[in-house]
């Protein structure tokens, strides 16, 4: 047995996504983690909204809340405040973190509690069969963008910043022993960590943009991936469109349970 | 012309014929077709319309209250969970009545998550507000959007038009799709009487205090009472015009019937074959269907059901700690009138499992073999 086999739920399997599907290899780099961090399958609560990437919940061989769409993190601060000494570890798509749940997101980043968010972003709703989504690029054609995409994307690692993340990094399912460094620096953080993976959607997003293969998806995510070394000495023009990859913010902040014990126990007890 | 449409594309093609305005929706299973569609039809411009793709069903449905708040034709469509995220601004529409059209594919609630059919999403909304109308095939669906609109905008309430998940939105059934020039000559446009107008302002939503909100709700009532009207008066102009009319309920075999059915949406169709096969045996069954289920025909229900000796009432829903919804409904509003037949309520088809012309035999069987119902709820099809 592997040493993260421990991490993953047999029963349920098979896994639902699409062949050559990125999450697969996100699934794996997570339990990879876990094993490597040697976090107890006990003592992990994975918390997941709705979308093919909301599935993995069920396939952790630990304790799992599969929740309702957009609204993951809202249920894990749930968990992690009753139960804060465990790990919860939070898997949305980028619809599911950044359109109908973009609010908590925002929150969960100013607030710290000390959870762990990976944002698994195919730049589309793959889960419902491919509709335009808050980070689908400018110009590419979805289910509801016939003639491409006309709005602003979101950036996940900006918009995480701002709102006060202290941990975030992205990455890419091309680059994954990048993507293990920066998922055990994340779980290992103290505060909210989030880790955003850009993986592909070959069958929803892939087949209307003549990327309907998972090699050629790859190589176009491979085209758009620039280490954030070499991003400095790049204009925002430059950068449009193309994912700026590596750690970007790594900080202490005292998180939700330091504030909370410092700053309203100690002085309700008058000390 | 006639085609052959999936129920979601009739929802589309009944949104466009009606020239909606502005188009606010988020995609979920089982309705994505709906807007795929509608985005497809306005990208092409073939319909004069506003699609935002915006970011959640709340949203959705804020955006359309906007819209027909300044006074455009606003239109979305949801299902299940989308619905319940609308709930809050469902209220806010039809309290500042605004004739908004929607419409709902009747999806099960998670947890456990499913996406097969049920009417505990919509059912869920009953007290929202708004009129609710249940389709049983995709021509109606198609036609009820277009007279939904017109009803909608002479009373100021908005509607609902609800089809069964994948056994109509997404089953291919022949469709007339009636003239856009006909269709222009039954629905007028959209001209409201109150809207968002810089050069003759007007306040949506302000604060009412207790002198003055109750008549807020009794007029929104009698709206509401107006609308069984209505909805038949207009069911009947449709039909002049197009040859198929609607109403509040859909009498099947009734009027001499002994035993009776009484079912929505598409169970209906299964038990329209069940009843014939009875007929074909000499036994006097009926089906009579709700299709306008808020307002609740009373009356109508009345008058069908009066010369029956029997009512079974097919419920693919359920309000847990009483009984299936159309049956709780049914049972309240005859008590108090000198109709005295048992109504027997079946709970069945929950989270889309089958309900077959079989099925709808054993309910039947069940309660013609019975004195009385033993429960408000007789369970049909599950497993112990
Ligand atoms: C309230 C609500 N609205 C809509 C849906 C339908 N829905 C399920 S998954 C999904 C989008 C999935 O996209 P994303 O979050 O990017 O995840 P992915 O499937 O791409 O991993 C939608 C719109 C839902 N389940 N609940």
């Amino acid at each position: 047995m592997l040493d993260y086999e421990k991490y993953l739920r047999y029963r349920t399997f098979p896994v639902p996504w699409c062949p050559g599907c990125g999450i697969g290899m996100i699934f794996k780099a997570v339990a990879m983690t876990f094993s490597k961090l040697e976090w107890e399958p006990n003592d992990i609560a994975v918390v997941s909204g709705i979308g093919c990437s909301g599935r993995l919940s069920t396939y952790f061989n630990t304790n799992s809340l599969h929740t309702t769409h957009g609204r993951a993190l809202t249920f894990a601060t749930g968990v992690k405040l009753s139960n804060p000494d465990k790990h919860v570890v939070v898997f949305s798509g980028d619809g599911d973190a950044l359109a109908i749940g973009g609010n908590h997101f925002i929150h969960a980043c100013r607030r710290n509690l000390n959870m762990k968010m990976v944002v698994i972003n195919n730049n589309i709703y793959g889960m419902t069969g491919g509709q335009v989504s808050p980070t689908t690029p400018t110009g590419f054609i979805s289910t509801t963008t016939p003639y491409g995409n006309t709005e602003p994307h979101f950036n996940t690692v900006e918009l995480a910043k701002a709102a006060g993340a202290t941990y975030v990094a992205r990455e890419t399912v091309n680059r994954p022993r990048q993507l293990l460094k920066v998922l055990e620096k994340a779980f290992k953080h103290t505060g909210f960590a989030v880790v955003e993976v850009i993986s592909n959607c070959h069958i929803n997003l892939g087949r209307r943009n003549k990327l309907k293969h998972p090699i050629p998806m790859l190589d176009w995510i491979n085209q758009q991936t620039i280490p954030i070394a070499k991003a400095k000495d790049m204009s925002e023009d430059e950068l449009e469109l193309k994912y700026v990859v590596g750690e970007f913010v790594h900080r202490h902040r005292p998180d939700y349970f330091e504030v909370y014990e410092n700053k309203v126990v100690k002085k309700a007890k008058g000390e | 012309m006639k085609k052959v449409l999936m129920g979601n594309h009739a929802i589309s093609i009944g949104a466009t014929l009606s020239r909606v305005q502005v188009i606010a929706a988020y995609p979920i299973t089982p309705q994505t077709q709906v807007v795929e569609k509608l985005s497809e039809i306005v990208a092409n411009g073939e319909l004069d319309a506003e699609f935002i793709k915006v970011e959640s069903e709340h949203s959705a449905m804020a955006a359309s209250i906007g819209a027909a708040a300044a006074g455009a034709r606003a239109f979305t469509a949801t299902s299940a969970q989308g619905l319940l995220l609308m709930h809050e601004v469902l209220h806010w529409a039809s309290r500042a009545r605004l004739p908004i059209v929607m419409a709902n594919i009747n999806r099960a609630l998670a947890p456990g998550w499913t996406i097969w059919t049920d009417q505990n999403d919509s059912l869920s909304q009953r007290d929202t507000g708004w009129i609710q109308l249940y389709a049983s095939d995709n021509q109606e669906v198609l036609d009820s959007l277009i007279i939904a609109y017109k009803v909608a905008e002479q009373l100021s309430l908005p509607v609902m038009v609800i089809l069964d998940a994948f056994v109509l939105s997404h089953t291919y059934e022949p469709v007339e799709v009636p003239e856009q020039s006909e269709v222009d000559k039954f629905l007028p446009p959209f001209n409201p009487e109150w809207k968002l107008d810089v050069n003759n302002p007007h306040a949506f939503g302000g604060l009412t205090a207790p002198n003055i909100y109750m008549e807020f709700q009794y007029n929104h009532h009698n709206a509401m009472l107006k609308a069984k009207e209505l909805i038949n008066k207009e069911g009947e102009a449709f039909g002049k015009i197009f040859g198929r009319t609607y109403g509040n309920i859909d009498k099947y075999k009734t009027d001499d019937a002994d035993y009776i059915l009484l079912t929505s949406g598409t169970l209906a169709r299964t038990s329209n074959i069940v009843v014939d096969s009875y007929r074909e045996k000499g036994i006097k069954l009926g089906n009579l269907r709700v299709r306008t289920f808020r307002p609740f025909p009373t009356e109508e229900i009345y008058d069908a059901l009066k010369k029956a000796k029997k009512v079974f009432v097919v419920d693919r829903n359920l309000s847990y700690g009483h009984s299936g919804i159309f049956f709780e409904e049914t049972k309240a509003s005859l008590y108090n009138s000198d109709l005295d037949i048992p109504i027997f309520g079946f709970v069945t088809g929950l989270g889309g499992r089958d309900v077959t012309p079989e099925l709808i035999t054993e309910i039947v069987e069940h309660g013609i073999k019975s004195e009385k119902p033993e429960n408000d709820v007789i369970w049909m099809g599950v497993q112990k």
